[in-house]
């Protein structure tokens, strides 16, 4: 699947996108963001603090229990801070 | 006749009187439009601010948008709307976002202009990085944001 950054978490990563391959035992956006925090320093520094990152699968808000099965594209970013 | 719809993401500055003009173009049935724009601050409590620059999520601004907009026309008999965000460096002074909203009566585009700038703050796929004499930072999300949008859902 395609994951995205936004803003502070696209800084800290270094990057804006990638192709991920998470294990099948990766089911929900909480067990996605664990499973990438454990992908570097530059990952464990951008999801340090998992409650403030929001996630979007295919465009649209979702919780973080949300199941991650059928997504096409998924994104994280902090709060928005935009108007 | 049907609401007039356009939202628009874009890194140029945008003229209110003619997006008023391109929203009452040869219709009658308006009676008022509310208009809220977002103008870029020079400081921030006590420090200067140089300039914003924001980002956006390309795709999910616009559907984030549209679903804002629709849930604006089932609640209110709306006759327009209009949402626009720039992006990109944007100094002191100028436009960051308009929200107009037409209606047969003011009661509605005061109504929905509020709600729309309200969800926008909250929900929108934007983030806006300050320059500070002191460096640049991202701006940290408001808890009041998020309790204005959450006001429109009580009943």
């Amino acid at each position: 699947m395609k994951v995205k950054y936004f803003a502070w978490v696209r800084e800290r990563i270094g990057k804006s996108e990638e192709t991920v391959e998470p294990p099948a035992s990766v089911r929900t956006v909480d067990d996605l963001i664990a499973w990438l925090a454990g992908q570097g320093e530059t990952y464990a520094h951008a999801f340090e603090t998992p409650r403030v990152i929001r996630a979007a699968i295919d465009h649209a808000h979702v919780k973080s229990d949300t199941a991650i099965a059928g997504a096409r594209e998924i994104a994280f970013f902090p709060p928005m801070t935009g108007g | 006749m049907a609401a007039h719809v356009t939202i628009r993401i874009q890194e140029a500055d945008f003229d209110i009187g003619r997006e008023i003009a391109a929203l009452t173009q040869g219709r009658t049935d308006i009676g008022a439009i509310v208009t809220f724009s977002g103008i870029c601050r020079g400081s921030e409590g006590d420090e200067a601010i140089a300039a914003l620059t924001l980002e956006h999520y390309p795709g999910m601004a616009e559907a984030e948008i549209a679903r804002h907009t629709e849930t604006a026309m089932s609640r209110w008999p709306l006759t327009g709307v209009t949402v626009i965000h720039r992006v990109g460096r944007i100094t002191p002074g100028e436009n960051i976002v308009l929200v107009l909203a037409a209606s047969a009566h003011r009661q509605a585009a005061f109504q929905a202009a509020e709600f729309l700038m309200d969800y926008l703050k909250a929900n929108a796929p934007f983030w806006k990085r300050e320059e500070k004499p002191t460096g640049t930072s991202w701006v940290d999300a408001h808890s009041h944001d998020d309790a204005a949008a959450a006001r429109w859902t009580k009943s």
